[in-house]
């Protein structure tokens, strides 16, 4: 499946299609946010990716708990590792579009305060198993350890937005973005090719890391 | 019936632990008593905004030592001994229950000092106990969890602060809210969805605590 070309050709497809149709195609005209509005194909699928991947090292970590296999670790490491580069480029398009909707790049609000605190999170996973030498325990204390941080920043992403006010998109309702803002052409373009476009890309860089990784530890397994 | 006994005797090993040492306990009740007076020789009698800060800040930090020590004293073969005897939901539950009771007795002392240095510009008094009981509940039970992860990564209380003070924010940040609301004149609502919301996020912690600690557990 990971070898398989079709889905990264998609892959390509699905961008090509965000990016042409995304910077050409219309948009309504509402007053403030104008042409930013198009930053919904770029940040917030990629904090939609985000969630997509820590979701998915979630379940590997699961597995690992229970299965003890070692490639599923590193399934969960490589996830996590991709999930936070896309949360860090959302965060910069987020930052950017607040410059020119908000008045400035970073002004405290809920939102921003939440996504900052979900990278420290996964930071302190990645600080968590460099600390531990041991391969074995390293995976498996950073398992519970995922395990415990994506039920707590859950209610940081998921909860308190909508308890807050704020001034991202959305307000108190929907926390990533305001559903009446978008009409069906915008639609379109989000559900059928900024999210599968850049999950998929994501998907493709995770395949190839976790390749990688498989291989180095074959290598040192042959090597002793 | 069988299980709550053997919490309430390993509870009770914890405090006689305690009583015998009276290392944590006075080791920390010193800490947050230089601590706060530090704070008065720093900035006299602070603001309400200011002061609510500075007392959740220092409940973090009297939080992350207490509970860091509670769990990081056990040697080695002393925990091979507990993992022989008992059970690790037993031993998880039994050491919840004694960092809570520790940091609500900390959080009371650190509350008294705070009054005493710093001035009290709280309006409901009463209100601001419970929920300062609340919060260091809450807050105990985070850091047992992340305690005992550090504590197996055989590393010091820093390994902890790396983890949990990302962790603890969303949960410091509702403890600020409400604590503000015991300190204006007028009383505000919104009070109850957020205890109702704390204590989700308490249970939660609880569940996945007993859960997630029988893998820390085996080495």
């Amino acid at each position: 499946m990971l070898r398989k070309n079709w889905w990264k050709i998609l892959s390509v497809f699905f961008l090509l299609y965000t990016f042409t149709a995304g910077f050409l195609g219309g948009v309504p005209e509402k007053p403030i946010l104008n042409e930013t509005i198009r930053n919904l194909y770029f940040h917030v699928a990629m904090w939609m990716v985000l969630m997509i991947f820590l979701i998915i090292s979630l379940v590997y970590s699961l597995k690992y708990l229970r299965h003890n296999r070692p490639a599923d670790d590193i399934c969960a490491v490589e996830f996590a590792r991709a999930g936070v580069v896309f949360g860090l480029l959302g965060l910069i398009t987020g930052s950017v579009w607040a410059r020119y909707t908000w008045g400035d790049y970073w002004s405290n609000d809920p939102k921003q305060i939440g996504a900052a605190i979900a990278l420290l999170i996964y930071l302190a996973y990645f600080v968590l198993r460099n600390s531990l030498t041991d391969p074995d325990k390293s995976a498996r204390i950073s398992a519970v350890y995922n395990v415990f941080a994506f039920a707590m920043l859950f209610p940081t992403l998921w909860i308190i937005p909508r308890l807050v006010e704020s001034l991202h998109p959305g307000g108190m309702g929907n926390p990533a973005f305001n559903t009446k803002d978008i009409d069906s052409r915008m639609r379109m373009i989000f559900y059928f090719g900024a999210i599968p476009g850049w999950a998929l890309l994501g998907g493709w860089i995770c395949s190839l890391r976790i390749r990688i990784q498989l291989l180095s530890q074959l290598n040192q397994e042959s090597n002793v | 019936m069988i299980s709550i006994r053997h919490i309430i005797t390993l509870f009770k090993k914890d405090v006689l632990l305690e009583f015998r040492q009276q290392y944590s306990f006075y080791g920390v009740l010193l800490y947050v008593a230089s601590t706060i007076f530090v704070l008065y020789l720093a900035m006299g009698q602070p603001e309400n905004t200011v002061w609510n800060g500075l007392f959740w800040m220092m409940q973090l930090f009297i939080c992350v030592n207490a509970v860091a020590k509670s769990f990081l004293q056990e040697s080695r073969g002393r925990q091979l001994y507990f993992y022989s005897v008992c059970n690790p939901v037993h031993f998880m539950v039994a050491k919840m229950i004694f960092n809570a009771v520790l940091m609500l007795l900390m959080s009371m002392v650190s509350l008294m000092l705070f009054r005493l240095f710093l001035g009290s510009p709280i309006s409901h008094p009463l209100l601001f106990i419970g929920i300062s009981c609340f919060g260091a509940v809450s807050i105990s039970l985070v850091f047992s969890f992340l305690a005992a992860i550090a504590a197996r990564a055989q590393q010091n209380a820093a390994l902890m602060a790396i983890l949990g003070f990302p962790l603890i924010i969303p949960e410091l940040m509702l403890l600020m809210r409400m604590s503000n609301i015991a300190f204006s004149d007028v009383f505000q609502s919104g009070l109850m969805s957020i205890v109702f919301l704390l204590f989700c996020f308490d249970i939660m912690v609880l569940v996945l605590s007993v859960i997630l600690f029988p893998f820390l557990w085996k080495d």
